[in-house]
């Protein structure tokens, strides 16, 4: 049970998806169809994580899916900090989760 | 004939568009999307065409009609995936307006520095949503998310959804789940009845002319009916449980003061849950420009829907939460008037009476639906407040207690609340609200600071040091060259 994408057939718009997108995110190959957020092509595997968080290390995703909250944050093509809710997958996308951990405070300083 | 920049392809956005033509104006449209019609007629991309796409919308084919229009004008020039990043004072111009054009986030945009003689601001609104225990696990979403989604992708956020916070726009929230071949579990309305009945009853024939409201309204709730949704009133989700991602939810009866009462909790199982308490206007580039705000802080404006800058109208949802039918109405009274239209023309005189019918509306909509004080009540002193730098509500209040600073700043830079990569959109509000209820007077001395992003996203150092391209963008449907471009 989680988030899926509504089969074109048995969508009650009548729609009909275009060319198929292949994207590689953390390594695995996922399809999508052209005009799909990265977001949308992660979710509709079920998946609804890709990012760690910096202070805490816990997984988030999708939440405002309006490019406000910046937690689906990604890499793409080496170029971090891309809100995956935003940006249309392009056929061939490397996507790799992000985790920017915080700075490790150095041994003898005040925070130390 | 005027130049006129309008930011933001919403429903008051395009409204101010054709407005400005009307009145014979030269016609910017931006919008940061690739596409027009804002959050409200966010819908599918051209490679994903879909014969009833109406189906998901109201008003479509009052939007498909403003976009041919628009697209078909030689003398408007949209520009999409145009994200502005900077609004500048100059002299001789009401505004400089800086523009990133091409893909979300991408470094290597264009960038543009627009001279425009004057600005309709239509920037719209986002999602307020309250922290409770458990909001930053996946699977909890906002309200828009699940819309933005649906209608935008069509992909659900989940196949049994619980969909929950405050005001009518969880009511096509859910419609947009179940169209979308979701469960809709239940809607929660955390005012009581009678709070929402005080709102919506008195004066009743001024709500006469809002028809069209009615309509809408009646629509969502024909198909809450359809799909026998449970719609409850005085309850609120005041956790979400599960390790990696949302499985249960608790729900509580609240007070009319948003209070959760003791001993009312309810476990419903869920695998997403969609919560919203209402909407934060965008209000960063208006304010950047210099625009003053009201007490309430929405934009300020006058009849025209002039803002106290010369040159800067401001239209939708950062003038009040009102929905599209006043969005529009305002849209086409500040477009009209931005292109120098005359202000007692028979072409504003429509615009001018919806506006006020609708305004009676939101009114109604504010005294209904609001945000109550009560719901601090369900936070306890783990739950994540700030999302983004992960401050906790006992770490907020210990930064408040530990000084006797009333200044909503520095209580920021102590406790970090704020000031992630957001930039304080998701928590501003509610951070403040904690504070001000935390602090010697009940009062924060500097409490604007919340809506104040100089650079109102995030951009790329390399972009920002990058040489000024005097090239205009090519992605756009209609060009025609614009003199006052000077990068």
């Amino acid at each position: 049970m989680s988030a899926y994408l509504r089969s074109a057939a048995e969508d009650p718009i009548r729609r009909r998806d275009g060319e198929p997108v292949a994207i590689s995110v953390d390594g695995e190959r996922l399809t999508g169809v052209q005009g799909q957020s990265i977001a949308g092509i992660i979710l509709a595997t079920g998946r609804l994580d890709w990012r760690v968080t910096s202070a805490g290390s816990r997984p988030r995703g999708v939440f405002c899916g309006i490019g406000v909250c910046f937690d689906c944050l990604v890499t793409v093509n080496d170029e971090p900090d891309v809100r995956a809710c935003l940006r249309r997958a392009v056929h061939g996308d490397v996507v790799v989760q992000q985790h920017d951990p915080l700075p490790t405070p150095v041994e003898g300083s005040i925070d130390g | 004939m005027a130049d006129v920049l309008v930011i933001g392809a919403g429903p008051a956005g395009l409204a101010a568009a054709a407005a400005a033509r009307e009145a014979g104006g030269e016609v910017t449209l931006l919008d940061s999307s690739d596409v027009l019609g804002g959050q409200y007629w966010r819908h599918l991309p051209d490679s994903r065409p879909a014969e009833r796409e109406r189906l998901l919308h109201h008003g479509w084919d009052t939007f498909t009609a403003l976009r041919r229009r628009l697209e078909s004008d030689p003398h408007v020039r949209i520009v999409t995936s145009a994200q502005v990043w900077a609004i500048e004072r100059d002299t001789g111009v009401p505004a400089v307006v800086h523009v990133l054009v091409g893909p979300p986030d991408a470094g290597g945009r264009q960038r543009l520095a627009l001279r425009p003689d004057a600005v309709v601001f239509a920037t719209g609104a986002h999602d307020r949503t309250l922290p409770f225990p458990g909001w930053d696990l996946p699977g909890v979403f906002t309200g828009g998310a699940a819309q933005a989604l649906a209608k935008g992708e069509r992909i659900a956020v989940g196949r049994r959804v619980l969909v929950a916070g405050a005001g009518p726009f969880l009511l096509p929230v859910a419609a947009s789940l179940t169209q979308t071949g979701a469960t809709v579990v239940g809607v929660l309305e955390a005012n009581r009845l009678s709070t929402l009945v005080k709102g919506w009853a008195p004066r009743p024939w001024q709500l006469a002319s809002t028809h069209a409201k009615a309509r809408e309204l009646a629509g969502y709730v024909a198909n809450h009916v359809r799909h026998a949704i449970p719609y409850r009133t005085g309850r609120a989700v005041v956790a979400a449980h599960g390790t990696d991602r949302v499985t249960s939810v608790t729900t509580a009866a609240v007070d009319a003061a948003w209070t959760p009462i003791a001993g009312t909790e309810r476990t419903v199982e869920v695998d997403a849950v969609c919560v919203s308490h209402g909407f934060t206007p965008r209000l960063e580039l208006a304010i950047a420009a210099g625009c003053a705000l009201t007490p309430d802080r929405f934009v300020m404006t006058g009849p025209d829907q002039q803002t106290n800058v010369v040159g800067l109208y401001a239209a939708g949802e950062i003038t009040g939460i009102g929905g599209v039918d006043l969005a529009m109405a305002e849209g086409s009274i500040a477009g009209w008037a931005a292109a120098g239209g005359p202000p007692d023309d028979k072409a504003v005189r429509d615009g001018r009476r919806r506006r006020a019918a609708y305004r009676a509306f939101a009114a109604r909509l504010e005294a209904a639906h609001g945000i109550r004080p009560g719901w601090t009540g369900w936070l306890d002193s783990h739950t994540i407040v700030c999302r983004c730098e992960e401050v906790s509500f006992g770490r907020l209040c210990g930064a408040a207690d530990a000084t006797s600073t009333t200044s909503l700043r520095s209580l920021k830079l102590s406790s970090r609340a704020a000031l992630g990569i957001c930039q304080g959109r998701m928590c501003g509000r509610s951070v403040e609200e904690i504070l001000a209820g935390r602090v010697a007077g009940g009062r924060l001395r500097d409490e604007v600071v919340a809506d104040q992003r100089p650079i109102a996203v995030p951009i790329r150092l390399g972009d920002l040091a990058a040489r000024r391209d005097p090239e205009p963008p090519t992605a756009s449907p209609s060009q025609s060259p614009t003199p006052n471009e000077t990068e």
